[in-house]
């Protein structure tokens, strides 16, 4: 190793994507020149969609991982609707869809056809959003799981039925309007304490692997998949991805929200293995949930005409909870 | 047409077809723009740039960037008080780049490694005086030299440098640097003779056959003021005294010292009793610490090593070995005013150091040339009022410091050549500055500023070595990599990554990236987290 590469890097850290004076190996795979593209120009997600970024983070990711040889099975919604109006595709890898809701099914079928074949160099990797695994896809993705199935099954989570025009599902955060919930009444937008978490879910069925992360954390989120892809049996990754259009953002504030939110503590990143969380991303610029909540017009009525700072206190408590109960601050010393 | 599988009718097609650059109304661009300590450099340098090159370990591109725009990179990386580190952005992180300590490094290096810039191969046959030997002088001189210029420098002192060898004590600035940077300049081929006053600029123009001169005589006569004293009252001016310091014996103060005044100055007179044995050095100065003059560091270093301030006094009387101050109080606009209280002090010697004037007698009787307040002015060229004649530095209306006549000899020098060669310099434009908050700070992790170590005070007290001492070569590799390059690519591929239309092409080492308008569908994700600002959204046509 050269002199310049044992004096840790400051200007950039490890935040960036890439940079000049590092070699290959300690770069992000999107840095590369050479990356793979799984999802290549051309698709039809809005501008700066989450979920488009995302799915090219995680696939390129996971070819890298496996030396390219990925199969890809989608769930029905946006995801599947923007890369594939047929007969055009944006998939740079076999690509397989189905219906919504039976995604994990199909991919576990996959496995086992290639368990069957002896071809287990090839991976599976079954994809959805929030709605596809969340909700309609939960049964088949729960069998997935306590069958131990060898499929890599990553949720990239924009909090509502973005495709069908912003519909509340299970990851819809409370408060956050949709067009099934309103911001009208008494408590307006989604109610507080309904909606669910799959990672912790996912936890429960003791898998070997469940991770989180956002669009915000790229070395984080490649890290994941690589470690993901490192083992066998049924593994869970769920990526919070913004969505400009259902969230009532700016395309360009897409990363800028994803980090937001972590740094809030609203999105808790972590590990978990078997059940039990192994480590944590820890919050590096602590921001009050309002830095979150304030720019997302689904929000805008937490602040206008009339300020609703309980309900604000409200998310700030969840957000709290978070950090206390994954430990997000006190890692701070030791990264 | 190809035989298909079942219930397959369409050829499968790539979504490549889609051009969804059609959906945009704002474009990314790349653009450079201006750091804040290249827009504070009074050198001009592009510090920006030669820290870029310091971090890839490539120190002898970084000294050569340096040189471009200053010849004394050593002398200016421990003289300079360095508004480059005040306006960095990173001040508003953690605290700012340590500019100047990589700049010394950088010139240590060159000396050490013995690097050299090439002499021009062209004459342009023009000749050009420059008097005095300051940094103003030798600046102009090095950069007129490059421009193909023959110089000639004529030196009243024994020894080139100027306010650099007669006015900043050793422990400040080792003449061996000092010398190492003066030798390198004139083996371009610049003439020097020292010992050599200039008493009629005109004349010396005409018999040296000239066909400019540019003046830096600096500033080097003490300004008086008038105390009462006594017969045995032993007065010295600064000046005087820190330029005595070069000659054979050091000169005697006795062991009590009042310096009088508030400037850097002061404070350098002042050290420099502690050092040759004074136990006492009080500063006597009439206002209070934050309207002192003289620059925070040397205050620090100064108490650091025993120097005393009596704050807010002035000295009425001086005699037989003690003086009478007089305690002053600051009026509603800040201007001390007597109060009518006075104490009495030890003072062996009093130095003066009230500021310094020009010796402007070599240009008596020049046609057109402007003097006023003491010093000639000059228009935005550098060109006084006599065509041909040049002045900068020191003597004309300006902060006075090393780094500001390092530029000035600069600028003069482009101005000269310009006019040497009948036509005018006119400065490219400049880019826009690139402010805080232009930068996405949060990709650059924590990186809290090194420290330069710093001689033991006890040791100072007794030596005149070097007080400041140089940063190691990883220490100083660490420093340059703290720098945030606001306002200028420096390659860190966010714009590549978080594209979420693929639409932006890495091109390689030195060559940037591209933006492909056929698929970029402006969303501004680029632009937003690109960390130093180097990218600007701008609406289609």
């Amino acid at each position: 190793m050269s002199a310049a590469q044992q004096v840790k890097f400051y200007q950039v850290g490890s935040h960036a994507a890439g940079n000049r004076l590092l070699g290959p190996q300690a770069q992000s795979d999107q840095a590369d020149p050479d990356r793979s593209n799984a999802l290549t120009s051309g698709h039809r997600a809005c501008q700066g969609c989450g979920e488009a970024l995302g799915a090219r983070y995680v696939l390129d990711a996971a070819q890298r991982a496996a030396g390219g040889k990925v199969i890809a099975v989608n769930a029905t919604g946006c995801l599947e609707v923007f890369s594939t109006p047929y007969p055009e595709t944006s998939w740079q890898l076999p690509w397989l869809h189905s219906l919504f809701g039976n995604a994990p099914a199909v991919a576990a079928g996959v496995a086992a056809a290639l368990r069957a074949k002896g071809r287990t160099d090839i991976r599976v990797v079954g994809q959805g959003g929030d709605g596809g695994s969340v909700d309609i896809g939960l049964g088949c993705l729960s069998g997935m799981f306590e069958r131990n199935d060898d499929v890599l099954y990553v949720c990239y989570d924009n909090e509502a039925y973005m495709n069908t025009g912003v519909q509340r599902s299970g990851a819809t955060p409370p408060a956050a309007r949709t067009a099934t919930t309103q911001a009208v009444g008494e408590e307006p937008g989604a109610p507080f304490g309904q909606g669910k978490s799959l990672p912790l879910i996912a936890m429960a069925h003791e898998i070997p692997y469940v991770a989180t992360a956002t669009v915000a954390g790229l070395r984080d989120l490649e890290a994941k998949v690589h470690r993901a892809m490192g083992m066998r049996g049924a593994r869970y990754l769920h990526v919070l991805v913004p969505c400009p259009l259902g969230w009532g953002t700016a395309s360009c504030d897409t990363v800028r929200m994803a980090r937001l939110a972590e740094q809030s503590g609203l999105f808790p990143v972590f590990e978990a293995e078997y059940g039990e969380v192994t480590d944590v991303t820890p919050i590096r610029r602590r921001v009050p949930v309002e830095e979150y909540l304030r720019p997302q017009k689904r929000y805008a009525h937490l602040f206008t005409p009339e300020p609703d700072p309980k309900a604000v206190a409200r998310i700030q408590r969840a957000a709290d909870r978070n950090i206390a109960r994954f430990g997000l601050l006190e890692h701070q010393e030791a990264s | 047409m190809k035989e298909k599988p079942f219930a397959i009718t369409l050829d499968v097609g790539s979504s490549l077809a889609n051009r969804t650059g059609a959906w945009r109304t704002e474009r990314p661009e790349y653009v450079h723009r201006l750091p804040p300590c290249n827009q504070a450099c009074p050198a001009g340098e592009n510090i920006q740039q030669w820290l870029f090159h310091a971090e890839s370990g490539d120190y002898e591109s970084a000294w050569r960037q340096l040189m471009r725009d200053n010849p004394l990179p050593a002398v200016m990386g421990r003289v300079c008080y360095h508004p480059c580190e005040t306006a960095c952005n990173r001040v508003q992180v953690d605290n700012a780049v340590g500019i100047n300590a990589v700049e010394r490094f950088l010139g240590d290096e060159a000396i050490r490694r013995g690097w050299t810039i090439k002499a021009p191969s062209v004459s342009s046959g023009k000749r050009v005086l420059v008097v005095g030997s300051g940094p103003a002088g030798l600046s102009a001189a090095y950069h007129l030299r490059l421009l193909g210029h023959e110089v000639t420098i004529r030196e009243a002192q024994a020894q080139p440098g100027g306010m650099m060898r007669y006015g900043i004590p050793r422990y400040r600035l080792p003449r061996e640097v000092l010398d190492a940077e003066i030798d390198r300049i004139l083996a371009l081929g610049v003439t020097l003779e020292c010992g050599t006053r200039v008493d009629d600029v005109p004349a010396a123009r005409r018999d040296g056959g000239f066909d400019a001169v540019f003046l830096a005589v600096g500033a080097g006569i003490g300004r008086r003021t008038y105390i009462p004293a006594g017969d045995s009252a032993r007065i010295l001016d600064a000046v005087a005294l820190l330029g005595s310091m070069e000659g054979e014996g050091p000169p005697l103060l006795g062991r009590t010292v009042a310096v009088y005044g508030g400037g850097n100055t002061a404070l350098d007179a002042a050290r420099t009793a502690r050092r040759l044995g004074a136990t006492d050095a009080v500063v006597v100065y009439r206002r209070t610490r934050d309207r002192m003059p003289a620059h925070d560091e040397e205050v620090e270093e100064a108490l650091e090593e025993g120097v005393r301030v009596k704050w807010l006094s002035t000295i009425k009387h001086a005699d037989g070995g003690r003086i009478t101050i007089e305690r002053m109080r600051l009026d509603d606009t800040g201007f001390p005013q007597p109060t009518g209280e006075f104490e009495e002090l030890d003072a062996d010697s009093v130095v003066l150091a009230l500021g310094q004037e020009s010796d402007l007698s070599l240009l008596d009787g020049v046609p057109d040339l402007t003097v006023d307040h003491g010093t000639v002015q000059v228009a935005d060229g550098l060109m006084t009022g006599h065509q041909g004649i040049f002045a900068g530095g020191d003597m004309v209306p300006a902060e006075r410091t090393v780094t500001v006549a390092v530029g000035h000899g600069k600028k003069a020098a482009r101005h000269i050549d310009a006019y040497l060669r009948g036509t005018s310099y006119e400065p490219g434009d400049k880019h826009a500055p690139a402010g805080f908050e232009r930068l996405n700070t949060w990709y650059y992790s924590d990186a809290p500023a090194s420290v330069q170590p710093r001689l033991e005070p006890a040791r100072r007290v007794s030596t005149f070595d070097e007080v400041v001492q140089g940063l190691g070569e990883s220490t100083a590799l660490f420093e340059a990599r703290r720098c945030m390059s606001c306002g200028n690519c420096f390659e860190c591929d966010n714009c590549y990554g978080v594209c979420p239309d693929n639409a932006i092409a890495k091109l390689g080492p030195g060559k940037g990236f591209a933006i492909d308008l056929d698929y970029c569908k402006g969303c501004g994700l680029c632009v937003a987290e690109c960390p130093c600002g180097a990218m600007d959204m701008v609406p289609e046509e």
